[in-house]
């Protein structure tokens, strides 16, 4: 237990955080491992876990049933894996597969929210810092939208 | 009455001035994606190669179509193989991409300052080109690679729209091969087939080996980019003062003197491309220089 919360402090996401709120989490933390091609969560089944990664890559990707699985993100070492698990109705919006042979840090979406609502100050941290994450990935989005190398710019 | 006796074409004496073209001829040209192809420009007289820094251009004149600004994308160490990479998007690089082997053109320059490599030495080098701004990137990669005992860690984050927009494959591969030279390369839109990162380019930023404090950046690609990118940096500890960026305006007599591409109180010709975030910050901000 004492590694895994050396591991989780590690962590960009959760670097900087009170030992006390660390040690909470860890009771909601395990290490996961992927190979390469597997999937990590399908859209549209329970967003239940929050993954932090440590190791490897994953791809976000979309269906369609005429091209297959597109990738529209990758995210890899250091970067969070899913926000579903934060709001109803807890359901992955999108398909996530290990690109590489990849380690994470699993933490239980029920489990945290149990927590969250237990200590609202836990709550009010996490949620900012999920925050961060949305808003950069909001803007890269964003800027992905714009198609800056068009012939128009 | 005195009669001038015609030379050919390519044989006229060299002016000095930094207006007129001296002569070239196509060496070749090759595609590098649908849209952009790179050429090799030989002198017609024979003459000496001019030598170029990294991060000039030329002013490239395609005689009765108009002339252009083309960065120079070649090694600054072999300046007899004059090589510009254009994506064909108007009507005189539409025109360069017809010149066939051995047709002529006119070439001005080089002009604009250089990507300051000699300043970086010591540093942390952290290269971040976006689209075909690798290509005036290219020639300061070649010369850090030249040199690489003189830097720290040296990093090539670039990002482009797609696969099939990626320039200098077979050097990517290369460089990706080195391990004295951190290569991440980005895409906007994935299609099937690529394995790589899929984002925008300044999310390569957090993923990069470099020490922050430490480290000189030189960004080029389209303007929203660089203004995304000098940011990232800035939050990862970059010192402002560190990033230099690669501007491109209207430019047309490459000298300073009509004023086309002027940026506030910059002449980006004359007193760019290459110019250090912190003189260029506040105007990248304005709507309307």
């Amino acid at each position: 237990m004492e590694n895994l919360e050396r591991i989780l402090a590690e962590h960009p996401f959760l670097a900087g955080m009170e030992p006390s709120h660390l040690e909470i989490l860890v009771g909601c933390a395990s290490n996961v491992r992927f190979e390469i091609g597997q999937l990590i969560f399908r859209q549209g089944e329970d967003a239940d876990v929050c993954y932090l990664l440590r190791r490897g890559r994953v791809s976000v990707e979309v269906f369609s049933p005429n091209r297959g699985p597109v990738v529209i993100q990758t995210v890899g070492e250091g970067d969070v894996l899913g926000w579903s698990w934060l709001t109803p109705p807890y359901y992955w919006h999108f398909d996530a597969r290990a690109l590489d042979p990849t380690l994470a840090i699993a933490l239980d979406g029920k489990c945290l929210r149990r927590k969250c609502d237990e200590d609202h100050g836990l709550g009010y941290v996490l949620l900012k810092r999920v925050a961060t994450i949305i808003e950069q990935r909001l803007q890269a989005t964003r800027l992905q939208l714009l198609d800056v190398y068009g012939n128009h710019s | 009455m005195e009669t001038i006796p015609e030379k050919p074409f390519g044989q006229e004496p060299m002016s000095t001035d930094p207006r007129h073209f001296r002569a070239y001829r196509m060496k070749r040209r090759w595609q590098e994606t649908h849209d952009t192809f790179t050429i090799e420009l030989a002198a017609m007289d024979g003459s000496e190669p001019v030598n170029f820094a990294p991060g000039q251009f030329n002013m490239l004149y395609v005689f009765g179509q108009g002339e252009v600004p083309i960065s120079i994308s070649g090694d600054p160490r072999q300046p007899s193989a004059l090589t510009h990479t254009v994506r064909a998007v108007g009507s005189a690089t539409k025109s360069l991409r017809r010149l066939k082997a051995g047709e002529g053109l006119g070439v001005r320059g080089p002009y604009g300052s250089p990507w300051p490599l000699e300043g970086a030495r010591g540093n942390d080098v952290v290269v971040v080109a976006g689209g075909i701004g690798l290509a005036p990137l290219r020639p300061a990669l070649y010369e850090l690679l030249h040199r690489r005992a003189d830097y720290g860690q040296i990093v090539l984050l670039y990002g482009t729209r797609s696969p099939t927009d990626i320039l200098y494959r077979k050097e990517l591969a290369r460089w990706r091969a080195r391990f004295d030279l951190e290569t991440l390369i980005t895409v906007d839109r994935a299609t099937d087939g690529w394995h790589g990162h899929v984002g925008v380019v300044s999310t390569l930023i957090s993923k990069a080996s470099f020490t922050p404090a430490n480290t000189t950046a030189l960004i080029c690609g389209p303007e929203i980019m660089i203004r995304f990118t000098a940011l990232a940096l800035e939050k990862r500890g970059v010192t402002p003062e560190n990033i230099y960026v690669s501007l491109e305006r209207n430019m047309k007599c490459a000298v300073g003197f009509c004023g086309h591409c002027q940026f506030g109180p910059l002449f980006v010709c004359r007193d760019g491309p290459v110019f250090s975030y912190p003189r260029v910050k506040g105007l990248l901000a304005v709507r309307e220089v």
